[in-house]
C-alpha cells in the first residue's frame, strides 16, 4: 500500500488518540499542538483544515456574549418507527443526549452579532453525526418562520454527514419538503437566508434548507455534496479526483458564494448581516434591539 | 395471458397455477368435463393469490416494487394519457433520459405529467441511467411544472427510481442544490400537484418530484430515506440484511400512511400489477381524475396553505410537560442501563436492579400517547386536516416566547459557552458519562 494511503488509514482516528498535549490532523496528518489548535479556533495550523465544532462553541465564537436566548429548546426526539437495529434507537438517544448535554442536533434561538439582530441555528455534529430527524427539522422550519414574522434574518449553521436521519425513516426524510418549504415562506415574505456549510454537509441536510440559502458560506475544506465519497467511488468504480466535493471545487462549481475561514465568520457574518434589514417586530427578547 | 411466477413466496401460486394447467390439458386430451374440478382449483388458486399479497413482509414488497415486469412510466404515458406531447431538456446543460415530461390529456384533464423513466430493456435502460437522474432532471422537472403553473393545468409526477445518481457529473453539477430547489418551488407552485408512488421512492432521489397536494403509493410500492441494503450496510454491516431492514424502516404503504407521511394507498389488482398491468394502470388513471377533481375544488391560496400545512406538520417529537416525563424516563433508563453493565463488568449480578429496559407505568402511557400523536398527525386522505392536539402535529406558527425554565442542575451546563443568556435545563440527572459505550452502530463517517 502506498504510504498515501497508509497515512490516511493511520491518522484518520483522531479520538484513538491519548489525552495530551499533541494532536494529529484529520486533514494533513500533521503532529500539531493542541492549545495552539484551540487558539485557532479548532482549525489546523499546518493546513487550516477546520475540526468539528459543538454548537455550544458555535455559538460562543459567534454570537455577541449573553445574547443568544434559545427557543423550543425541550422539543425531545421519540422513536416513531421502534427502531432496532444492533440497538434500538431510544437507548442510542437518551447516551447521546447524555454525552453532549443536548435534546437532539439542533439548536435554534435568536441573539445578535455584532448587535445585529437575528435568528440563529446551528446543529452538532456529535449528535447522531448532526442528522436531521424529526426535531432537527421542525426547529430549523420554527426558525424559519419566526424569521419571517419578525422580520429577522436567519443564520444556520450546518453540518451533518448522515443527512436524514435513517432511525425516523420518512419521517426524517420529509422533514426536507418540511424545512424547504419553510425557507421558501422566508423567502415569499422578503426575509433573508444565510446558509453555512461545514464539515461535512451532506445528502438530505444538503438537498434541503442548507443548499437554499440566499448566500451560502463555507468553511474551507469542508466536504459538501448529495452523495458521500465512497458510495460514489464503489458505484462508479474509479478514484475520485483530488478535492471533489469540498468547499473550494463547491465555489469554482457555483455552488458557493464564499469560503470564510472559522475566524473571520463573525465579522464576515456582520458584514452581511449589515445588508439585510432586520427589526424585531414584538420584542421578542430584551437582548434583541435593532442596530 | 401466461403469467411467470418468480419470488420465492409465490411458489404456491405457481405450483397451483401448474396443476390447474395440467388439469386442462388433461380435459382436452381426455375429453372429460372437469371443469367442476378446475372451478375448484381455480377458486383455491386465487384464495392462495389473495392470502399471500395481503400478507406480504415489507421485503417481498420492495421485491414486487423493483420487479422489472411492473407496469413503468412508459406504460402509463399509453395506458392512462391521450395526446402525451414529451418536451425536453432543462435550457442549462442537457436532457436527462432519467426524467420524462410533457404534456398530456387523463380523461377530460390536461396536465404536464413528470416521471421517472427506468426503460423496459437492457439498452433502454442504459440509455435513461436506470431511472436515476442527475440535477439536469431534476432542473427539467421544475421548468416543465414551471410551465404548469403559467398553462394553469396540474402536474402529476409519477416516482419510480432507486435514487438520483451518485456519479461526478451528478455532484459537479450540484444535485443536492438541484433537488433542494425542487422542494423550495414545488412547495410554492401555483397549481395543483399530485404525486404518486409507482414502484420504487428512492430517498431524495424519489422526494424530488414527490412535494405536493397529495402523495400516494401504489400498494406494492415502497417509499424510504435510504435503501434496504443501504440500511443493513450501515446497521449490521452487511447488505444481505436488507429483509430485516425492510422491516425496520416501515417503508411499507400502510407504515407510510400510519406516519402521515403518503395520503392514498392504490390497491393493484390481485397478485400484484405486474400479473395485470392494464389493471393497475386503469386503477391508477382512475385515483388521478379523482384526485385532480377534489383538488381543483380548493382556491389556489387554499391549496397552497394545505400544501404547507400537510409537509409541516409530519415528525414526531414531544414538547412540554409530555417531553419532560419521556424525557426523564429515558435519562432513568440509561443509568439502570449504565448501572447493570457495571455491575457485570465488576463480576457480580445485580439482583435488584430494574431491567434496563422495563418501562415506567407513566412512560408506557406516554409511549401510547405519543404513538398516538403520530398517528393522529396523518389526517385520513381527502378529509380536511384535523388539527391534532398531540404534539407530533406542530403549531403552525411558533410562540414567540421562549418556555419556561427549571433550575438546572450543575453537571447539565457541561460544555455550554458564555454566548448563553441562561444555563440550559436539563431535568434529568445525567448518568455516568464513563458507563455508556460507544455505538457500534453509528453510520461511517465521511471522510
Ligand atoms: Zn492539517
Amino acid at each position: 500500500m502506498a504510504w498515501d494511503g497508509l497515512k490516511k488509514f493511520v491518522f484518520r482516528r483522531k479520538r484513538d488518540l491519548p489525552e495530551g498535549l499533541w494532536m494529529r490532523c484529520d486533514d494533513c496528518g500533521a503532529l500539531i499542538y493542541k492549545k495552539v489548535v484551540e487558539e485557532r479556533n479548532n482549525t489546523c495550523p499546518e493546513c487550516n483544515y477546520h475540526f468539528p465544532m459543538t454548537a455550544p462553541e458555535r455559538i460562543q465564537l459567534l454570537l455577541d456574549p449573553g445574547s443568544f436566548h434559545e427557543l423550543w429548546e425541550d422539543l425531545t426526539p421519540v422513536d416513531p418507527l421502534g427502531f432496532v437495529g444492533v440497538n434500538v434507537y431510544r437507548d442510542r438517544l437518551a447516551e447521546t443526549q447524555i454525552q453532549t448535554g443536548l435534546r437532539d442536533a439542533a439548536i435554534v434561538g435568536v441573539g445578535t452579532i455584532q448587535s445585529k439582530p437575528l435568528v440563529f441555528g446551528v446543529t452538532d455534529s456529535r449528535f447522531i453525526m448532526g442528522s436531521m430527524g424529526s426535531v432537527v427539522g421542525e426547529k430549523i422550519a420554527r426558525g424559519a418562520e419566526l424569521a419571517a414574522q419578525e422580520k429577522l434574518p436567519y443564520v444556520v449553521i450546518s453540518g451533518s454527514g448522515g443527512g436524514a436521519r435513517m432511525y425516523e425513516g420518512c419521517l426524517s426524510l420529509m422533514q426536507m419538503a418540511k424545512t424547504s418549504a419553510a425557507i421558501a415562506r422566508l423567502h415569499d415574505a422578503g426575509g433573508v437566508f444565510v446558509s453555512v456549510l461545514t464539515h461535512p454537509t451532506m445528502a438530505g441536510v444538503m438537498a434541503s434548507f442548507a443548499a437554499l440559502g440566499h448566500i451560502v458560506i463555507a468553511e474551507p475544506k469542508a466536504l459538501i455534496g448529495f452523495t458521500g465519497p465512497r458510495v460514489i467511488e464503489q458505484t462508479i468504480k474509479q478514484e475520485l479526483p483530488k478535492g471533489f466535493q469540498r468547499a473550494e471545487f463547491m465555489l469554482d462549481h457555483g455552488f458557493v458564494d464564499l469560503i470564510v475561514a472559522r475566524q473571520e465568520l463573525r465579522e464576515t457574518l456582520a458584514r452581511i448581516l449589515g445588508y439585510i434589514p432586520g427589526r424585531v417586530a414584538s420584542g421578542i427578547h430584551p437582548a434583541l434591539s435593532p442596530a | 395471458m401466461t403469467v411467470e411466477y418468480t419470488h420465492d413466496f409465490e411458489k404456491p401460486i405457481a405450483e397451483l397455477e401448474q396443476e390447474i394447467a395440467k388439469l386442462e390439458r388433461l380435459a382436452v386430451k381426455s375429453q372429460l368435463n372437469l371443469s367442476a374440478e378446475l372451478e375448484k382449483l381455480r377458486d383455491r388458486a386465487l384464495q392462495v393469490k389473495r392470502e399471500i399479497y395481503g400478507n406480504l413482509t415489507p421485503w417481498q414488497r420492495v421485491q414486487i416494487a423493483r420487479d422489472p415486469r411492473r407496469p413503468l412510466l412508459t406504460d402509463y404515458l399509453a395506458g392512462a394519457v391521450e395526446d402525451f406531447l414529451e418536451l425536453h431538456g432543462d435550457r442549462t446543460y442537457g436532457d436527462d433520459k432519467a426524467v420524462v415530461t410533457g404534456f398530456g390529456r387523463i380523461g377530460d384533464e390536461r396536465v404536464m405529467l413528470v416521471g421517472h423513466k427506468r426503460g423496459k430493456n437492457t439498452a433502454e435502460r442504459v440509455k435513461c441511467n436506470f431511472g436515476s437522474p442527475h440535477p439536469e432532471g431534476y432542473r427539467k422537472a421544475l421548468l416543465k411544472m414551471q410551465l404548469a403553473e403559467q398553462c394553469r393545468i396540474p402536474v402529476v409526477t409519477i416516482i419510480n427510481t432507486a435514487g438520483a445518481y451518485p456519479g461526478i457529473g451528478a455532484e459537479e453539477r450540484g444535485q443536492a442544490q438541484a433537488i433542494a430547489k425542487n422542494l423550495f418551488e414545488m412547495s410554492r407552485l401555483r397549481t395543483q400537484i399530485l404525486c404518486i408512488v409507482i414502484g420504487e421512492g428512492g430517498s431524495g432521489g424519489a422526494l424530488g418530484i414527490g412535494l405536493g397536494d397529495r402523495l400516494a403509493i401504489l400498494e406494492n410500492a415502497y417509499f424510504s430515506v435510504i435503501s434496504p441494503e443501504g440500511c443493513a450496510a450501515i446497521l449490521w454491516k452487511d447488505g444481505t440484511k436488507a429483509p430485516q431492514a425492510a422491516q425496520v424502516l416501515k417503508l411499507a404503504p400502510k407504515d407510510l400512511q400510519g406516519l402521515g407521511v403518503v395520503d392514498d394507498i392504490i390497491p393493484e389488482p390481485v397478485g400484484g400489477a405486474h400479473q395485470d398491468p392494464p389493471g393497475a394502470v386503469a386503477r391508477v388513471k382512475e385515483y388521478i381524475q379523482k384526485t385532480l377533481r377534489e383538488l381543483r375544488a380548493l382556491p389556489i391560496g387554499e391549496l397552497l396553505k394545505k400544501r404547507y400545512e400537510r409537509h409541516r406538520r409530519i415528525g414526531a417529537f414531544l414538547e412540554g410537560e409530555e417531553a419532560k416525563v419521556y424525557f426523564q424516563a429515558s435519562m432513568v433508563k440509561a443509568a439502570a442501563r449504565a448501572q447493570a453493565k457495571a455491575q457485570k463488568e465488576a463480576g457480580g449480578a445485580a439482583p435488584n436492579a430494574p431491567a434496563p429496559n422495563a418501562a415506567s407505568p407513566t412512560e408506557s402511557a406516554l409511549l401510547v400517547a405519543g404513538a398516538g400523536g403520530v398517528l393522529s398527525a396523518a389526517p385520513p386522505s381527502a378529509s380536511a386536516p384535523a388539527p391534532s392536539p398531540s404534539a407530533a402535529a406542530a403549531p403552525p406558527a411558533p410562540a414567540p416566547v421562549a418556555p419556561a425554565r427549571s433550575p438546572a442542575p450543575a453537571a447539565a451546563g457541561e460544555g455550554r459557552g458564555e454566548g448563553w443568556s441562561e444555563p440550559p435545563s436539563a431535568s434529568a440527572t445525567p448518568a455516568p458519562i464513563a458507563a455508556t459505550t460507544p455505538d457500534p452502530t453509528a453510520p461511517p463517517a465521511a471522510p
